[in-house]
């Protein structure tokens, strides 16, 4: 059992040897995601920031952060994901990553590259940077910049000749949907021509910026097999070379995924105001309510917040779920999906085969792959995301 | 990919064993952690760039000296490759 539980039994004389309280069993976090700005050179459709972005006058102080991950790497948190937003964008991003690399995490930065030259990079890998993600929109700019409305991939590419230069893990992140699997050949031989030590083939979730771009970006059952098989070719090449991760685009799984490990288990998010949320997307749950650092430490955050309480464990379940012999490994799946698709964030995730509400995710997908006049494929018009005041 | 004996591995970027302070010894890497125990943490700390796969073996067959030295040998080099695979290694 993962929940909080405290089991007073009937004090008997003979007990009086034993514990009468049964150990308490709070997971431990092992992962903080720190948020640090939502101030991003991008526009990406399918950022996972929430719509109602965090302000700059309203970010964290350099010296809060570094109060906090004194408190994640005592909490027994392992890694810090510096992200955005572009981390990038903050001044004293070298001070953070030094900070949390001296409090004894490992620290991972996920950005876009474009706010760095080459003494940047160098100044990040000496105070202690671990391991670089880079994201990509695109193998070209004419995809990149019409995903992400910036001109930014001569920059990626430069950054990766950059990285050469330096001892720091490197993960190259594609970011890929409908309007860019065609690429998928051309980001490969991206991945074999710099043998980063990962590569991650992300298909967009749908949350944020993407679930209002959902349209344009869901992939077709066509588009999704040819991406499997290109990628299974991929893994066999790069063995050794390089790790290839895939994540499926969940509306066409039969299971869920296990949503950040399971809610309030694994993962902390920081937002760039200092609220602590489970997962990126908690905010679309109506009645939650945030803490913040700003006035609580992150244990107490983490043990007692309301926030973390309400889904984790198994008590809040429902049916299939409740009795479903795949809950230990996937926890229903994602409570913010199930909020935006069946109404209930305590419900099955709808994209589980078992759910009473798939019929609505199965809808989606037939629309999706519904042959289309041509005049309908051309190009399709998005919200970009915004960058906040 | 299995090393050969004359190999010496040693962490890949981006992989680290936290602190010594910090407890259970983990092998931190991009995404991910390894807790590390026994034999596993004796044969990550040798994967300096300096030890050969065979000075590791011997290392461990004096460590294990019950066991059977081939067996000793055989399961490194699994697990080595196994690391490798994961990108936690180079060699």
């Amino acid at each position: 059992m993962q929940c909080r539980k405290v089991v007073v039994k009937t004090l008997r004389p003979e007990d009086l040897s034993y514990k009468i309280f049964m150990p308490t069993t709070l997971p431990t976090p092992l992962a903080l995601v720190a948020e640090l700005t939502h101030r991003c050179p991008l526009h990406c459709v399918y950022c996972s920031n929430p719509l109602e972005m965090a302000k700059r006058e309203s970010e964290l102080p350099t010296h809060t952060w570094v109060r906090v991950f004194q408190e994640a790497a005592q909490a027994g948190v392992l890694q810090v994901d510096f992200t955005g937003g572009e981390p990038l964008a903050r001044t004293d991003i070298v001070e953070l990553v030094h900070a949390a690399r001296v409090a004894g995490l490992y620290v991972s930065l996920i950005t876009s590259g474009l706010p760095l030259d080459e003494a940047k990079l160098a100044a990040l890998v000496e105070a202690g940077l671990d391991h670089f993600q880079l994201s990509f929109q695109g193998a070209t700019e004419q995809t990149a910049r019409e995903i992400s409305n910036t001109t930014s991939h001569p920059q990626k590419l430069r950054v990766l000749q950059w990285l050469k230069k330096h001892r720091v893990g490197v993960t190259l992140n594609f970011v890929i949907h409908r309007q860019n699997i065609q690429e998928l050949e051309e980001m490969i031989l991206l991945v074999e021509e710099h043998q980063p030590g990962c590569v991650e083939f992300a298909s967009v979730q749908y949350y944020g910026w993407a679930l209002a771009n959902r349209e344009a970006l869901l992939p077709t059952r066509r588009q999704l097999e040819f991406c499997v098989a290109k990628l299974k070719e991929a893994e066999e090449r790069l063995k050794g070379k390089t790790r290839v991760v895939f994540v499926v685009p969940d509306y066409y799984a039969k299971f869920p995924k296990p949503c950040v490990g399971g809610w309030g288990r694994k993962l902390i998010l920081i937002s760039p105001n200092g609220s602590v949320l489970p997962c990126h997307a908690a905010g679309v749950i109506p009645g939650m309510q945030f803490e913040n650092v700003k006035e609580k430490s992150l244990r107490e955050i983490w043990e007692s917040s309301p926030a973390f309480q309400k889904f984790r464990g198994e008590d809040w379940m429902q049916e299939p779920c409740k009795s479903c012999d795949r809950r230990h490994q996937d926890f229903g799946g994602c409570r913010c999906q199930a909020m935006l698709l069946a109404g209930d964030a305590a419900a099955t995730d709808p994209v589980c085969s078992l759910a009473p509400t798939r019929s609505k995710v199965d809808a989606i997908l037939t629309a999706v792959n519904q042959p289309k006049p041509a005049v309908l494929e051309e190009k399709p018009i998005y919200l970009y995301r915004p960058n906040p005041l | 990919m299995k090393p050969e004996l004359t190999a010496t591995p040693r962490l890949a970027p981006g992989v680290r064993l936290n602190d010594k302070s910090q407890l259970p010894r983990t092998l931190l890497m991009p995404e991910r952690a390894l807790r590390l125990n026994g034999p596993s943490l004796e044969i990550v700390q040798l994967c300096d760039g300096q030890h050969t796969v065979q000075q590791i073996a011997e290392k461990l067959h004096a460590l294990y000296s019950k066991a059977e030295p081939q067996r000793i040998t055989d399961d490194l080099l699994g697990y080595l490759a196994l690391l490798h695979d994961q990108r936690a290694i180079d060699f």
